[in-house]
């Protein structure tokens, strides 16, 4: 690790700023992704503003009768509130789905957004990657790339999103509340949280620098029935090759959401029509963009299966 | 053997204590925010609460939460297994909660109440989920079992809390101590030799004497 500053900010305000005011500061909040990545040397702060003080560890029912779920709202916590098992149960599935007891006992929701790629070669520093050295390369394209990106990749950089409580979050339309250095406050939608980046992978996410989340908000609650399928290389504790979040409603109508397959959380709500024609009507349409490697291209079809495995069960 | 003089020789000790006294003709003065750039270190001041007492620590700001228990306090039977999270050796409770050790900065647990294997039992007075350890042979060479038994102790509190997890059909009903729902909630917790079941045994036997 290389050496920091540490300080532990008393405002949000003063958090913004104290980000905003140093080249090279970061926010920490649960740190088990930036720890990961610290240690790696992927990561190379050098002042952290921990935010643990900032009392935004609440979740309380907005007056539009959804929930504000506070940035720093651990996972577990937040899996287990029982507004949002009862109301948003996707959420709290697919929370669960992901990591390890451990680390969701100390990941917070903000952090959980803006958890980093797990793309191998992001990870080996003696590889290049466009995403942690701007201009070096991907050596993921033509690598092995069996767990990257299918779809809303570019030539720049195939790597994916790779949470699953984000994928939730983008099927009940969710917003993330922020604070800027200047004081000023902004909602973004999820979908247009994590970017689609082109040519410039190190850019992930439409934050601004020094741009500080305070809270992820939920409408109110759509009823239906809700799911999480996750298909990867082991039972537990492994990232998602492919995992699908699903709400069906009682007249067949619902909506799906992709993970593991794109620089975000993947959906296509036109393509939501199609779910009573079955998943692979719907698969058409929200991969027809798709740019497989030859090593990943089975997770088209796995998709698509996935897919079928939640409408089954769903009609069960 | 004195372990502790050989402890305090070793190459690790001697480069932490250089590192140490050169940020100390650094950060002459208060500890806060010296102006660390490159690879200098700073030392800030942390008190924790380890097993009951109370330790005032002054630490790199990179010591993490494990480094701290076994390389100042020399409470080493929290293991360094991966360092990354993934392997769960580092496994302690703090404030009642199970975490990663290796994966949280000492920093950010200024007054926290920590507790590792060594506070969980002695051996005259050995911790329920211990005595069950050795009852089932939870273990075959020992290196994660401080990092199970405090998981496991853990997961059972998140389950009488009613937490949930991947397995529940009905997230909304509260959970109970099957064997596939200790799999499915120790699965942070990894083990070279394979002691997977016995562990599942030492847990359910606990979890019937509680319940």
């Amino acid at each position: 690790m290389k050496a920091f500053t540490y300080e532990r900010a008393q405002s949000v305000e003063q958090a913004a700023a104290a980000v905003a005011r140093k080249p090279g500061a970061k926010f920490l909040a649960g740190g088990t992704n930036l720890l990961d990545l610290m240690k790696l040397q992927i990561e190379t702060p050098t002042h952290l503003v921990d935010v643990q003080d900032l009392k935004l560890d609440r979740i309380e029912e907005t007056p539009e009768g959804g929930l504000r779920i506070g940035a720093l709202v651990r996972n577990t916590a937040l899996a287990s509130d029982m507004r949002v098992r009862r109301d948003y149960g996707v959420l709290t599935r697919a929370i669960v789905a992901g990591a390890s007891g451990q680390l969701r006992n100390k990941a917070t929701t903000a952090g959980n957004l803006l958890q980093r790629t797990r793309c191998p070669y992001f990870y080996d520093t003696n590889q290049p990657c466009n995403k942690r050295q701007p201009g070096s390369g991907c050596g993921a394209i033509g690598g092995v790339s069996r767990q990257l990106g299918v779809i809303g990749v570019s030539d720049a950089c195939i790597a994916t999103y790779p949470g699953d409580m984000a994928v939730a979050l983008r099927l009940l339309d969710a917003h993330v509340e922020t604070v800027d250095p200047q004081g000023a406050q902004r909602s973004i939608p999820i979908g247009e949280f994590h970017r689609l980046w082109g040519d410039t992978p190190h850019i992930e996410t439409s934050l601004k620098r020094g741009e500080l989340i305070t809270a992820v908000t939920l409408p109110r609650p759509i009823g239906g029935r809700h799911l999480y399928h996750k298909v990867r290389d082991r039972a537990s504790y492994a990232f998602a090759l492919v995992s699908v979040a699903a709400v069906f409603q009682p007249d067949g109508s619902g909506r799906v959401a992709f993970g593991g397959v794109a620089p975000r959380p993947w959906r296509v709500e036109a393509a939501e029509e199609a779910l009573p024609r079955g998943a692979e009507a719907v698969t058409a349409q929200v991969f027809a963009e798709a740019r497989p490697t030859a090593d990943n291209r089975f997770k088209l079809q796995l998709a698509t299966r996935t897919l079928a495995g939640v409408l089954a069960e769903a009609r069960s | 053997m004195d372990s502790g003089d050989a402890f305090g020789f070793s190459r690790r000790g001697v480069l932490i204590g250089g590192s140490a006294a050169g940020a100390v003709l650094v950060n002459a003065g208060p500890v806060q925010a010296a102006p660390a750039t490159g690879d200098v270190p700073t030392i800030m001041p942390v008190s924790l609460e380890v097993n009951g007492k109370r330790h005032d620590l002054r630490l790199d700001t990179r010591t993490t939460l494990l480094d701290a228990l076994r390389e100042h306090l020399k409470l080493t039977g929290t293991k360094k297994g991966c360092d990354h999270g993934q392997c769960g050796a580092c496994t302690v409770m703090v404030n009642g909660e199970r975490i990663n050790s290796c994966l949280s900065l000492a920093l950010q647990h200024q007054g926290d109440k920590v507790t590792t294997i060594e506070g969980l039992g002695t051996p005259d007075k050995l911790h329920p989920m211990q005595a069950a350890f050795i009852e089932h042979d939870g273990f075959q060479c020992g290196y994660c079992t401080p990092g199970q038994i405090c998981s496991a102790v853990a997961v059972l509190g998140e389950i009488k809390r009613g937490v949930p997890s991947h397995l529940q059909e009905d997230i909304v009903a509260a959970p109970a101590a099957s064997n596939h729902e200790l799999r499915e909630r120790m699965s942070g917790n990894i083990c070279r030799c394979g002691a997977y079941s016995n562990i599942m045994e030492a847990m359910l036997q606990v979890s019937g004497e509680s319940a």
